[in-house]
C-alpha cells in the first residue's frame, strides 16, 4: 500500500466520458487500483468532498470562467497535486466546449470555457475524445514507474511521457495550438512533413478526416478540437528512443497489468 | 546510426505459389505471407493496398479473403494510407488479429499508435502481423500519373507494371512495350514528407521485405522479432516460401546497406537544412 501513488479525478466541465474510458479498462482498472494507485478523490467513484494532496490529478473537462467553484478547484488542484494531467480533449484543448456560447439551461450565463492550461500550468496532456482506455492505462502505469520505479524504469517512463509533457507545455501557452485538424494542416502538411500514412484519419473520433489523394482532408465543420489527430501523427512527434523500444515498453505495460503473470 | 534496424535473420526468398508470382512485384512475400496467415488463423484479415477509383490508384482495404489479397498484389508506387483503416479493421470488420502491410513510415506510425493509442480504442493490442516494405520514397497519385504518362509516355490504362530498379523507373505495358526513364527525372515529383524519413527497410516491422539485395523475382526478407520469426518459420516449414541464404545471392545485403545509408544520410542532411531554412528561422523537426 505504502508504495502506491495517490491519484485523483477532478471533474471540470466535461461529460464524464474520460472517466468512463478509464473505467473501460475493466479488470485492468482494478489491477491499477490494487497495485499502483489509490483513488483519493473522484466525485463519481470515491467518497471525498474536497481536493486532497495527491501525486497525480487527472483533470477532465474545461474550466468554466463564470463558475467560481470550478476556478477555485482547478487552482487547488494545481496547488495540491504534484503532477497535473489534462485527461482528454476538453481539459487539454477545450474540445467541444470551445463551441459553447452560453444560453444553456440551467446556467445560461456559463459561456466562457477554457482549457485548464489557460488557468494553471499542466504537466501532461492526454488528448482525444475520449482518450482510449489503453492510452489512459499506459499513462497510469508510466506515472507509477516514474514515481516509484527503479532508476531504469524511471528513465523509460520519463522518455515515454516526454512527448505528452511537450504537448502540455505547448498547449498551456494560450492560443499557441488550434488543437484540431488545423494542426495537421499547419504543423505537418504546411511544414512539408506529411507522408500520407492516414493515422490522423483513423484517430479522429468523429470521422472528420478522410484521406483524399493520399493526404488528409479535414472537414472543419465536423472537427470537435480534441487534438487526437495531431497527437497520433507520427510527424507531429516521433521519438526513436521510445518507439524503437516498443516491444520492451508494451511488455512492461503488459507485465504491470498482469502482476500474477498470467 | 543503425541503418538496417534490429533483425534476427535475413534471407532471400520467394513464394512457391505460381498464382501469387504471376502478379507480384518481386518474390510475392507479403501476399503469400498474408494468405498463409489468414488460412492458418494467425490473422483474421489484413490491411493492404486494394484498387482505388482511378487506374493505378491504391485504396486501403481490409482484406478478409484470399481473393482480395490476390487482387492487391504488386507495388503501385503511390501513396496508400493503410493506417487510415486501422480503427475500422477492428471496430467495423471486427478483426481480433489484424495483419497490416506498410512502408517504413507507416510501420513507424503503427508502433507509435500502439504505444500512444490516443484515439484508437481497443486496437493497439490486436496487431498480429506487421509486414514492412523497403521504401526509398513515394509519390502522390498525381506525381505517379505525371511520371508514367508524361515522362514514360504510357497511358495508365495500358500500364501493366511499374518498377524502380537499376537506377531507372520502368513502365511495362499490357502489350509488352517497356518504357524506362532515368530515376533522377522522378526525384522532383517525390512526396516532400519522404525527405525527412530515416528508415529504409521498415526497421519496426515484424518482417520486412523488398527487392533490393536479391536477384530478379526474389525478395530480401528481414525477420525482426519473435513474432515475425515464429510466423516465418511456420510458413517456410509449410512450404510457402523457398529461401536461399542471403550471403549466397548477389548483390546481397551490401547493396541494401549502401542504399539505406544513402537514404538516411541524405535525409539527415535535409533535416539539418530545414533547421536553418529561413533567416534565423527553421522548419519543424518531428523527431524528439
Amino acid at each position: 500500500m505504502a508504495n502506491k501513488i495517490t491519484v485523483g479525478h477532478v471533474h471540470m466541465s466535461g461529460c464524464t466520458g474520460c472517466l468512463v474510458s478509464l473505467a473501460d479498462n475493466y479488470e485492468g482498472l482494478f489491477t491499477i487500483l490494487d497495485n499502483y494507485a489509490d483513488l483519493v478523490y473522484c466525485l463519481t467513484l470515491a467518497d471525498a468532498r474536497h481536493i486532497p494532496k495527491m501525486d497525480v490529478a487527472l483533470v477532465e473537462g474545461s474550466v468554466c470562467l463564470q463558475d467560481e467553484c470550478s476556478v477555485e478547484e482547478i487552482k487547488e488542484t494545481r496547488e495540491r497535486a504534484a503532477v497535473v494531467v489534462a485527461l482528454g480533449g476538453c481539459a487539454a484543448y477545450g474540445n467541444i466546449t470551445r463551441f459553447c456560447r452560453g444560453g444553456q439551461w440551467n446556467q445560461p450565463q456559463h459561456e466562457g470555457f477554457v482549457p485548464i492550461g489557460d488557468v494553471i500550468d499542466v504537466d501532461v496532456y492526454i488528448p482525444g475524445c475520449a482518450p482510449c482506455p489503453q492510452q489512459i492505462r499506459n499513462v497510469c502505469v508510466m506515472a507509477y514507474l516514474l514515481l516509484k520505479g527503479t532508476p531504469e524504469q524511471q528513465a523509460l517512463a520519463k522518455a515515454y511521457l516526454a512527448p505528452l509533457m511537450a504537448l502540455a507545455s505547448e498547449g498551456s501557452k494560450a492560443t499557441s495550438s488550434e488543437a484540431c485538424g488545423c494542426d495537421i494542416m499547419t504543423k505537418v502538411i504546411n511544414q512539408g512533413l506529411c507522408m500520407g500514412c492516414g493515422t490522423c484519419a483513423a484517430s479522429c473520433p468523429v470521422f472528420a478526416i478522410t484521406m483524399e489523394e493520399g493526404k488528409p482532408n479535414i472537414n472543419r465543420d465536423m472537427c470537435i478540437k480534441c487534438g487526437a489527430c495531431y497527437a497520433a501523427c507520427p510527424r507531429a512527434f516521433f521519438s526513436f528512443d521510445v518507439v524503437n523500444q516498443y516491444e520492451n515498453i508494451l511488455g512492461i505495460i503488459d507485465g504491470a497489468m498482469n502482476p500474477g503473470g498470467n | 546510426m543503425d541503418y538496417l534496424g534490429k533483425y534476427k535473420s535475413a534471407v532471400a526468398a520467394r513464394s512457391t505459389c505460381s498464382e501469387v508470382l504471376a502478379g507480384s512485384q518481386d518474390g510475392g512475400i507479403v501476399t503469400s505471407m498474408f494468405i498463409y496467415a489468414l488460412e492458418e488463423g494467425i490473422i483474421d484479415g489484413a490491411i493492404v493496398a486494394g484498387q482505388g477509383e482511378k487506374p493505378w490508384q491504391p485504396k486501403p482495404i481490409v482484406a478478409t479473403s484470399v481473393e482480395e489479397l490476390l487482387s492487391s498484389r504488386g507495388t503501385r508506387y503511390n501513396v496508400c494510407p493503410n493506417m487510415s483503416v486501422l480503427k475500422e479493421s477492428v471496430r467495423k470488420y471486427g478483426l481480433d488479429k489484424v495483419g497490416i502491410v506498410g512502408t517504413p513510415c507507416q510501420i513507424q506510425a503503427l508502433r507509435k499508435a500502439q504505444l500512444y493509442p490516443v484515439g484508437l480504442r481497443d486496437v493497439c493490442d490486436k496487431i498480429a502481423l506487421a509486414m514492412g516494405i523497403f521504401c526509398m520514397e513515394n509519390f502522390s497519385y498525381q506525381s505517379m500519373t505525371q511520371i508514367v504518362q508524361d515522362h514514360c509516355n504510357v497511358d495508365l490504362h495500358s500500364l501493366k507494371k511499374t518498377d524502380i530498379g537499376k537506377g531507372k523507373y520502368w513502365a511495362y505495358t499490357n502489350r509488352g512495350a517497356v518504357s524506362q526513364i532515368p530515376l533522377k527525372l522522378t526525384h522532383k515529383y517525390e512526396q516532400p514528407g519522404c525527405h525527412v524519413c530515416l528508415d529504409y527497410v521498415a526497421n519496426l516491422a515484424d518482417i520486412s521485405t523488398g527487392s533490393v539485395g536479391s536477384p530478379d523475382g526474389w525478395s530480401t526478407v528481414f525477420i525482426r522479432n519473435n513474432n515475425g520469426e515464429n510466423i516465418w518459420n511456420k510458413a517456410v516449414a509449410a512450404g510457402i516460401f523457398e529461401t536461399k541464404p542471403i550471403e549466397s545471392v548477389k548483390p546481397g545485403l551490401e547493396l541494401v546497406t549502401k542504399l539505406a545509408t544513402e537514404k538516411i544520410t541524405k535525409n539527415q542532411k535535409e533535416l539539418e537544412h530545414r533547421a536553418t531554412f529561413g533567416v534565423g528561422k527553421g522548419l519543424r523537426n518531428p523527431y524528439i
